[in-house]
């Protein structure tokens, strides 16, 4: 399986990572090695096998819905890089 | 003998009969960390007057003769990964340099409730993605056996602290073997639960499905003991399992009649340093000498684990780490460089995004930044089926694996890991070296079951070498109980490093 | 360029937000209009290390509206995350269903009440539990500066629900959003308060045109921001007009465009292009390695089922048949909701006449009701009091004008409709008295009696209009009846 510099950009900003161009190489260089490495797992035929997302069978863990107390508003706002009295504040979500 | 070298238990008895205050204890430790923490790096911060003060107020419950818990004045080091309400949690990273949760995780809950004292934060690979605790944004810990060397990681702190008298018990995490790699590497105990036993709510995730908190201590005794603190279902955690807690600690001495091991041949021969090997296969004589019977097994499928982990753990990370974006806590870029970014290249990316990628370019370290990509690649669209699809596949067949030997033996004994400890910076840029430090380790939590480091020999330069026993799900007790038979009949725990 | 004719082809994606006191995955409230950031913990503003729990009530609520939607429920659902940036999306991931969802394949049957359309089955694709985002308030018109975030809202459980492009017009989108409110609200599993957003709709809309070489279709358009059933119909047919016309500018069909997302603009009244993704949206739908699966029993689902109450549709169906109401009363009636339905039974009971309730609930109790902008729960006249007014109707003793002034009076008093009649003096005249004034009135009145006599009935109104003068109370039919006994035994 190949993995370009381009695949790496795109992924990038998937992940909302974004490097220059050495911190590029490098990624694409680490990121083709890995990839051949666990590209082993072809060699097994798993077409039978059901997928495995967790590590034990547990099931229905539902709670009742009974109201717990939030936090304040100044403990859920006290570690925002950038608040008002009342909200957080980010760069403009619309626009230019 | 200073009191610092007694085990966790040994000081519990201490402290029950009224010998030994807790204040006088944890201001021990406080000096052992002032005299030798200067060359280990093991904690991130050392809280002494929280420490003391609660060891002045165990002191005082003890004095007026109200109950205790299980932990009754015994100092805990913390790895920095366990949010802890109001105070500093970083997870190595300065994405959460600032970070100061608001409220507390389950196990540090537990800890309180069981007066135990909490010392201080130890170092740990960024969000624990490391297998050497070099990727730490703050500091490198060094091994106390050899202070040129790495401690092992993720929970390198953890390990080292306690190897080097620091802190009599520790908790770390294991998502790969990042408990029982640095216990091995540092010839100390520790110890991965099987995965729901212990709760995860307030570990800061680094890839949910493999997760788990576990004890460090010197001793199989003082592992037990803080394991039966920390385990138990927790209402929290969806992924908390509904089991009594047995009483480790006090089972612990028992040994195990009819005891049948398994040895996975594959384990030795190639890849596997001459000295471990030695060490492991005489390991396994002491429990033949102690009624073992050993039998061969077949885990046709442990050669895959490494790939199959460095699937599944990066797309779990990718997922878990996205809430680092700067917008609601831990680190933000500077703004003023965005809108002046924004001016000068005039692309059409927008202010927001522009402060994400910049956030989280800046805020993670490279080997995070590494698994984001590789986790956000395996599930793009067009990867998912070949990647995490396929992961999830071989996930379930080691899992068969493990529970196929576990039909015909009650425990799995092998190496930790294939070398010694490593030089600093030896495998710093050769991540595929690193990833494949935890062979041995990953299988386990891919599979859910417990697994076991403790001290088995040293090598001819005198580094420490672990060895691993893995039981069936929930079988903690047994895994407890096997390696104290081990621990009982030899005395590699007893050996400390020197520092000076 | 000539006119083609075109059909509109729509599907709809409907978000409702489930009757729970907390969220899906946390216990915080779900009150709506709380003071900004006041109704947050570690799970729900995604701090490190938290952790969700899923919330019983919700998956149950969601059950009962798969099965009032003839869904089928799999015995095995999860939890899958669906991985986008956004601030008010705390963890940088929804948690959602994807390819495992907790009910599929059911339907909703629409029709007319204004004949607008042929009645029609909707199918429904899924319906699925996730949890809503953040608000996120930013001044558009200034582009520039912060945005603001409040996460009250994030984590609120949310039905979606994901019908088949089966709608063929703004009128039946618009009629799919009514019954499916309607059924919501019978449920008791929602508020539907669309201000509120507690019932939120998008809709896939696009064009099969008929033209000279066969049937081509416009690419599809996703329509946002449609807050009211009248915008969903404004909102459709604009954006109907509006592909039609890109289509004769264009010529672009299906597929060579990508899917585009526009917004309603309720006040200009358009659709608008929403700002263009920097990528194509690629959302890594993973199961969450933080949640369990829920596996449900046959048992459990026949529990809820029978939870489920008489539904609209069956309803209509029982008021027309076993109540003999015409189809458009009954759906008056049902269309209104449970507790007007009930009102009626209670006072179709009462007055033992089934017909006459209906006439009264849909004509007049309906008219205050959306006069006086109230509910039912809050009308003046309990059925009970409203029976008593309805019998002396049905024996005659009022005519409807008269039954009329009563009602109106009763609105603002607690009287029984006879003390009405007493304090308005509308009581029934007495027989004999009225025989009296018949016999004096046709004895003064020899040419209106030559006139009937020679065969023109209808000069005895004249009597009627006299008789009204000695007392207005007459009851006009029962007069012309005795005069024109009195007259034909001459
Ligand atoms: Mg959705
Ligand atoms: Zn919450």
């Amino acid at each position: 399986m190949s993995l370009t510099r381009q695949d790496v950009e795109k992924v990038a900003l998937l992940a909302r990572l974004k490097f220059n161009e050495d911190g590029l190489d490098k990624m694409t260089d680490h990121m083709v090695q890995i990839i051949q490495y666990v590209d082993k797992l072809s060699e097994l035929d798993t077409e039978d096998v059901q997928p495995m997302a967790h590590a034990l069978d547990i099931y229905n863990a539902l709670a009742e819905d009974e109201p717990r107390p939030s936090l304040s508003r100044e403990d859920a706002l006290k570690n925002a890089p950038k608040r008002d009295e009342e909200c957080f504040r980010v760069p403009a979500v619309l626009g230019e | 003998m200073s009191i610092i070298q007694k085990t966790a238990t040994e000081q519990l008895a201490l402290l029950n009969s009224g010998e030994l205050t807790s204040v006088e204890l944890t201001q021990a430790y406080l000096n052992q960390i002032e005299q030798v923490d200067g060359q280990v790096g093991a904690f991130l911060r050392v809280e002494t007057e929280s420490a003391l003060a609660q060891a002045a107020a165990i002191d005082q419950k003890r004095a007026t003769e109200a109950p205790l818990g299980k932990l009754a004045g015994l100092p805990v080091a913390i790895k920095d990964i366990l949010c802890t309400k109001d105070t500093p949690t970083t997870c190595g990273s300065r994405m959460l340099e600032n970070f100061q949760p608001p409220y507390n995780a389950t196990v540090v809950e537990k800890i309180r409730a069981a007066d135990g004292v909490i010392l201080g934060r130890t170092n740990m690979d960024e969000f624990a993605m490391g297998s050497s605790t070099e990727n730490s944004a703050y500091q490198t810990t060094q091994n106390p056996w050899d202070t040129a060397r790495i401690p092992g990681g993720s929970s390198g702190g953890a390990a080292a602290c306690v190897s080097a008298d620091m802190a009599p018990l520790s908790v770390g995490t294991d998502t790969g073997g990042s408990i029982r790699q640095p216990a091995a590497l540092c010839g100390c105990v520790g110890l991965k639960p099987t995965y729901g036993r212990v709760s995860r709510y307030g570990l800061i995730a680094f890839a949910s499905s493999l997760d788990q908190i576990g004890p460090l201590a010197r001793t199989v005794e003082d592992t037990a003991l803080l394991l039966e603190v920390l385990a138990g279902h927790d209402p929290l955690d969806s992924t908390s399992v509904k089991q009594p807690t047995p009483a480790y600690s006090e089972t612990v001495k028992q040994p195990l009649e009819n005891l049948t091991l398994g040895v996975v041949d594959r384990h030795f021969g190639a890849g596997i340093d001459p000295e471990i090997e030695t060490a492991v296969q005489s390991a396994i004589q002491v429990y033949e000498s102690l009624g073992a019977t050993i039998k061969h097994i077949a885990m046709p499928h442990a050669d895959y684990g490494i790939a199959t982990y460095y699937i599944i753990a990066p797309c779990e990370a990718s997922s878990n780490l996205a809430r680092y974006d700067g917008a609601h806590y831990g680190y933000r870029t500077d703004q003023a460089e965005v809108v002046a970014e924004l001016a000068e290249d005039g692309s059409d990316e927008g202010p927001l995004v522009r402060m994400y990628r910049k956030t989280r370019s800046e805020g993670f370290g490279e080997e995070v930044q590494r698994r984001i990509m590789l986790g956000t690649y395996a599930l793009s669209e067009g990867y998912y089926d070949a990647f995490y699809l396929k992961a999830l596949k071989v996930r379930r067949l080691i899992r068969q694996d493990y529970d196929a030997a576990f039909e015909e033996v009650d425990m799995i004994i092998g190496p930790v890991t294939a070398n010694p400890a490593f030089a600093q910076g030896e495998k710093t840029s050769d991540p595929m070296a690193m990833y494949l430090e935890d062979l041995y380790t990953v299988t386990a939590n891919l599979a859910g079951v417990a697994g076991i480091s403790l001290p088995c020999g040293f090598t001819s330069s005198g580094l420490p070498i672990g060895l691993q026993l893995q039981a069936a799900p929930f079988q903690e007790e047994k895994l407890l109980r096997a390696a104290q038979m081990y621990q009982a009949a030899t005395d590699f725990h007893t050996r400390r490093p020197e520092l000076s | 360029m000539s006119e083609f004719s075109y059909e509109i082809v729509i599907g709809l994606e409907v978000h409702v937000q489930l009757k729970t006191k907390t969220k899906l995955f946390c216990r915080c409230r779900t009150e709506f209009g709380n003071p900004p950031n006041t109704q947050t913990c570690p799970v729900c503003l995604g701090m490190p290390g938290s952790l969700p729990v899923m919330n019983k009530k919700a998956y149950f609520l969601s059950m009962r509206t798969a099965l009032a939607l003839n869904c089928g429920i799999p015995k095995f659902t999860k939890w899958d995350r669906k991985n986008y940036f956004y601030p008010d999306l705390p963890k940088g991931y929804q948690t959602s269903q994807f390819d495992l969802p907790m009910s599929e394949e059911g339907y909703l049957d629409i029709k007319s009440t204004k004949d607008e359309f042929e009645p029609r089955r909707v199918r429904i694709i899924r319906a699925h539990l996730e949890e809503d985002a953040g608000k996120s308030m930013h001044d558009e018109a200034a582009g520039k500066g912060d945005s603001r975030i409040d996460l009250n809202r994030t984590g609120t459980p949310l039905l979606e629900i994901v019908s088949y492009p089966d709608m063929r017009s703004a009128a039946e989108a618009k009629a799919y959003m009514q019954e499916l409110r309607l059924l919501l609200t019978y449920l008791d599993v929602s508020d539907c308060n669309m201000q509120e957003g507690s019932l939120r709709c998008d809709a896939n809309v696009n064009l099969h045109i008929t033209t000279d070489d066969g049937v081509i279709a416009t690419p599809i358009v996703e329509i946002k921001n449609m807050n009211s059933f009248r915008s969903v119909e404004r909102g459709i047919e604009y954006e109907a007009k509006r592909q039609y016309d890109v289509w004769q500018e264009t010529g672009k069909v299906l597929g060579e465009l990508p899917k585009q997302t526009r917004g309603w603009d309720d006040s200009a009244q358009v659709t608008r292009s929403q700002r263009e993704k920097e990528e194509s949206a690629d959302y890594r739908y993973f199961p969450c390695p933080d949640l369990v699966p829920v596996i449900v029993t046959d048992q459990q689902i026949e529990e809820v089922r029978q939870e489920i109450g008489e539904l609209p549709s069956a309803l209509r169906e029982r008021l027309q048949n076993e109540f003999g109401l015409t189809v458009y009363t009954a759906d008056v009636i049902v269309n209104q909701g449970l507790s007007l339905v009930e009102y009626y039974l209670e006072l179709a009971a009462a007055a033992g006449d089934n017909k006459l309730a209906g006439n009264w609930v849909q004509g007049e109790v309906l008219r205050i009701l959306n006069d006086q902008e109230i509910e039912i729960e809050d009308f003046p006249i309990d059925a009970g009091r409203l029976a008593e007014l309805l019998k002396l109707v049905q024996a005659g003793d009022l005519d409807s004008s008269k039954a009329k002034d009563v009602f109106a009076a009763m609105l603002t008093s607690d009287s029984s409709a006879a003390d009405v009649i007493k304090e308005l003096g509308i009581e029934k005249v007495d027989e004999g008295a009225l025989e009296a004034l018949c016999q004096v009135l046709v004895e003064r009145n020899q040419r209106i009696v030559d006139d009937v006599k020679s065969g023109n009935e209808k000069a005895v109104g004249a009597l009627i209009g006299q008789a009204k003068k000695e007392n207005p109370n007459v009851n006009p039919g029962q007069v012309r009846q005795i005069c024109l006994e009195i007259i034909n035994n001459l």
